[in-house]
């Protein structure tokens, strides 16, 4: 992986002017020193956008809801970030008596720990990634799982029956959610001959949204569950349990909380856009400004669906996953295993126009699979697929 | 086909995404108010008031005071007493607009602002000469007269004479108050009988 | 293997995001499961019962606004009806229309508000649906604003009528509600009910049948969502109700989806009343003369309404002097709350909340 970071720009300019310093000897140094820049940069600007999309996600729902969202702080609101910055930064900080103070305390550092360190696969844009594994992918997995452990710790440590209740449907969602997701990951490798995310972009000729459009849903489903997204968001549902494990924080720590969350929100889109959107691919712009924007599509989307969709409950949450989603992420695994069988030629590569059959059959086996689905999980459980609305709306008197 | 209904959601939350905005921005921007608005700010006109406390016997809250004091006019020629003391605790109003309904005199109008925020109960308190200070910018509630001229009471200020239900005749024995030209025009017009049975 | 476990009680309100107002709830769960509640009520008790005694009967009016907030046009109207009920005065065509257009925008108001809420209590972004339904209210608050000066504390009605006759630029506005809103509504409908995740979430859940609603004498909405046919502006017309026609809403399920759902249409109903009134309201006096002081002759004196709650009245007793001796309310909200624990326990945390909200009851008028 040291080969990988090589090729970066920032890494070899600041490795070579160090070399320079202190001479060849101090290559340790010159090496420690050039890997730190390089992660500070990409965890600055991760950090960067997060605040960004604070504020973006605020106006967009704004818009939404036909308002118009901060405006107030610099132009067009834009400091609206920094202003939050401030203010929870003045804000006292808040320990219950009652609380596990060192688990409370340690609860959002683990938080944004998480998220920052599945940044550190991602790839960014052409050359610019922290580190090529070979196993990226089963990385982001576990790295993620993290976030959803430091809402457990946060709840459980906080005293608060609220609290409890977030943290306990986070758990909940958690093991639910995470098996649907390692399978439309385990699709991806299927697809792509390997798990590091670099293979994954380099193999897509086409996008893995075209070629299994029913992975991408369920990485999609999945992932908003993961990240408390509408319409899944129950671990701090405010209408119901106040704001779920955030809510005895107060001050940086829950801002803390917060800009993970967003963070992570950012990440998701990030790994969205390399598993199925080809990445940092495509013509004419640069590759990073692809890569944002095609970020920047994934967070509309997620803002679009937060501002229109309600939320389940919990149980129903667990049902679809468990009834609807895990079937459905099975189907797609096996359906992909079989076509990968029959179409790749003996060096196990699939050539671009087998990939293109896969399209077709996979769209196919999207319109017919989720139907016959939806019918079968209505016919057994009744939640959370209910009979479409049949009004009798009589006239009295 | 299942989820249409919340495809549809979608379409309802974009098409609201491009509409205009339904808020305004308040300190720069305002909403109009109608000239009716029952504001805080009661305006006061010291030359139709009798003293009768009428407002505060009414006002269901009884939040207004009023001291009078003989004035050593004939009262049965209809001179008034001499108001000391005219309170209002506006911290407690409600703007319900009942002791102006109850003002025979046409004396006391609601007013038109609603941004009166202190730092402290005492200063939300009007005293008479907070009211006697006043710009005069009466709302139109309950004085039809004024909504019927389309009285902007924003902008404009209204004299004593022309907020009343009927013209400022009908109290005549005050012929000090009537400018010269206006009396001799009402009493041509006839709206000056009026002062005949007023016992 | 069993695990054990412990029932735990939680408090929900009187200070949480959902509970309307400062409305406390003991709960005890058993995981996400509804065991047991107890509804705590009294946290904005003003004593309105033994204001409106100390208080002359002309007074009063400005108490009865701030019962139900949401809905303070139709709260006037039952206090003045009552009113004149003791002192047995004719209110004049003009004031009895201006009354039943005023009543019935502030029906609309006061749904849109229950129903823009059903949506954030739901879970979707708090402001979407209501964003949407306080836009539309707020065009009915500028309304209000024309006709009595005030938006919310509206005190609009007088005993004998109105206090005064709407101006003119109050029809034209009206009129251009009545055309635009079925296309709000309609919008609503589309972002809120057609919405599967609404369906799943809130059908079935917390059924009340009939029986049980007639029972615990629940009126309004929640009434006729269970199946139930009555409605007091159709059953004891007041007001202009006998000179306009309109369909009582039912629904059949009494659950938490049809509540909601027979409020949006009652939406509907709404405007075709006010339309007619438009159509009719004929020019003439809006207020019979009444002094604002009066002794009524000693007797009682009781006419309900429907208020967008339910049946609202007040129940008045004269003693012959210038205050009330005896003001009762009969206020919906404080009603709806007696199936409450019917209605909740076997349910899960998320639902409660919604079923909550699906009573669209006003703490003001709880606890009055
Ligand atoms: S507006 Fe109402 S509360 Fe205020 S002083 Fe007048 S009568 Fe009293
Ligand atoms: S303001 Fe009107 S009611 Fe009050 S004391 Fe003066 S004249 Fe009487």
């Amino acid at each position: 992986m040291g080969e990988a970071l090589a090729e970066n720009i920032v890494y070899r300019h600041v490795y070579e002017f160090i070399l320079s310093v202190f001479g060849s000897e101090l290559a340790w140094l010159a090496y420690a020193i050039a890997t730190f820049s390089v992660v500070l940069l990409v965890v600055n600007v991760l950090m960067l956008l997060a605040t960004f999309y604070t504020w973006a996600e605020r106006r967009l729902l704004g818009r939404f809801t036909n308002r118009l969202g901060p405006n107030r702080a610099g132009p067009f609101g834009l400091l609206q970030a920094l202003a939050d910055a401030v203010k929870l930064l003045t804000k006292e900080d808040i320990v219950p008596r009652s609380a596990d103070r060192w688990v409370f305390n340690i609860a959002p550092i683990v938080m944004l720990g998480s998220v920052l360190m599945a940044m550190g696969v991602i790839p960014l844009g052409e050359k610019t990634f922290l580190a090529d594994l070979n196993i990226g992918l089963l990385y982001l997995v576990a790295v993620s799982g993290l976030g959803s452990i430091a809402v457990l710790m946060a709840g459980y440590a906080s005293a608060n029956k609220f609290s409890t209740f977030g943290a306990m449907r986070a758990a909940a969602v958690l093991i639910s959610y995470e098996i649907p997701l390692v399978m439309s990951l385990l699709s991806i490798t299927i697809l792509a001959g390997s798990m590091s995310l670099i293979e994954v972009v380099n193999s897509q000729t086409i996008p893995f949204l075209l070629v299994t459009p029913l992975a991408a849903f369920i990485f999609l489903t999945a992932m908003s569950a993961e990240l408390n997204r509408s319409p899944f968001d129950i671990t701090e549902g405010e209408s119901e349990i106040v704001a779920g494990y955030l809510t005895e924080y107060s001050g940086m720590k829950f801002g803390t909380f917060m800009l993970a969350e967003f963070a992570a929100l950012m990440v998701a889109g990030a790994v969205f856009a390399v598993l199925f959107l080809q990445g940092w691919k495509w013509a004419i712009l640069p590759s990073h400004i692809w890569m944002l924007l095609k970020v920047g599509l994934f967070a509309l989307l997620a803002t679009w669906v937060r501002s229109t969709l309600p939320r389940l409950r919990p149980d129903q949450i667990l049902t679809f996953a468990w009834k609807f989603l895990f079937p459905l992420s099975l189907i797609n695994v096996i359906a992909l295993s079989v076509q990968r069988l029959l179409l790749a030629d003996e060096f196990g590569n699939l050539q671009q126009q087998d990939m293109w059959l896969m399209v077709v059959s996979n769209w196919i086996l999207m319109v017919v699979a989720v139907p016959v689905l939806i019918k079968i999980t209505n016919r057994k459980s009744g939640i959370p697929f209910g009979e479409s609305a049949k009004f009798h709306v009589g006239k009295g008197v | 086909m299942y989820g249409s209904g919340m495809l549809k959601a979608f379409g309802v939350t974009l098409q609201n995404f491009l509409r205009k905005p339904s808020t305004v921005q308040y300190p720069e921007e305002r909403l109009q108010q109608h000239p009716r608005f029952r504001g805080q700010e009661f305006t006061w006109y010291e030359e139709r008031c009798t003293g009768c406390a009428s407002c505060a016997k009414y006002c269901p809250l009884g939040i207004i005071k009023i001291v009078t004091d003989p004035s050593g006019g004939d009262y049965q020629d209809g001179g008034s007493y001499r108001i000391d003391q005219f309170d209002i605790d506006q911290a407690r109003c409600m703007y319900c607009g009942i002791c102006v309904e109850a003002c025979p005199y046409d004396a006391l109008h609601m007013g038109t602002r609603f941004e009166a925020a202190t730092y402290s109960r005492e200063d939300l308190v009007i005293t008479i000469d907070d009211l006697r200070a006043r710009p005069k910018h009466p709302s139109a509630w309950f004085r039809p007269q004024l909504a019927k001229e389309g009285f902007d009471p924003f902008t404009e200020i209204a004299d004593w004479r022309e907020v009343g239900r009927e013209t400022y005749f009908w109290h005549p024995k005050r012929p000090e108050m009537v400018p010269e030209d206006l009396a001799q025009k009402a009493s041509s017009d006839g709206d000056y009988d009026k002062s005949q049975d007023n016992d | 293997m069993s695990l054990h476990t412990e029932p735990v009680v939680v408090n929900i309100g009187p200070h949480h995001p959902s509970t309307h107002g400062v409305f406390r709830m003991r709960v005890t769960f058993d995981g996400e499961n509804v065991q047991d509640v107890e509804p705590v009520i009294g946290y904005l008790h003003r004593g309105t019962e033994k204001l409106a005694e100390e208080r002359q009967y002309s007074q009063v009016i400005t108490l009865t606004d701030r019962l139900d907030y949401v809905a303070s046009m139709t709260n006037n109207q039952a206090y003045v009806l009552s009113c004149e009920k003791l002192i047995d005065i004719e209110v004049p065509d003009r004031g009895k229309y201006l009354r039943t257009i005023a009543a019935e925008l502030q029906r609309v108001a006061s749904h849109l508000v229950g129903v823009g809420f059903f949506l954030a209590e739901l879970g979707g972004f708090g402001g979407t649906a209501l964003m949407y339904c306080f836009r539309e209210r707020e065009r009915i608050l500028d309304m209000f604003e024309m006709l009595c000066g005030a938006r919310i504390t509206v005190s609009f009605m007088r005993i004998g009528g109105v206090f005064q006759d709407a101006p003119e630029e109050f029809w034209p506005a009206l009129r251009k509600f009545l055309d635009e809103m079925p296309g709000y509504a309609d919008e609503l409908n589309k972002l809120i009910f057609e919405s599967e995740i609404v369906q799943a979430r809130t059908k079935n859940v917390s059924v009340i049948s009939a029986d049980q609603a007639i029972d615990a004498s629940l009126t309004g909405p929640i009434l006729r969502a269970s199946g139930v046919p009555w409605d007091i502006r159709a059953a004891q017309p007041y007001d202009a109700y006998d000179q306009v026609k309109f369909d009582v809403i039912t629904a059949q399920g009494g659950d938490n989806f049809d509540r909601f759902w027979v409020r949006m249409l009652e939406v509907e109903q709404s405007l075709k009343i006010i339309e007619q009134c438009y159509r009719d309201i004929r020019s003439g006096p809006v207020r019979s003369t009444t002094s604002l002081l009066f002794r009524p002759s000693p007797g009682e004196a009781y006419v309900p309404i429907e208020a967008p709650k339910g049946e609202l009245g007040f129940y008045l007793v004269s003693d012959g002097s210038i205050a009330p001796y005896r003001c009762k309310i009969r206020s919906p909200s404080f009603i709806s709350l007696t199936l409450f624990k019917e209605m909740l326990v076997g349910w899960k945390l998320a639902d409660i909340i919604v079923s909550l909200g699906s009573l669209d009851f006003n703490m003001g008028e709880v606890d009055r």
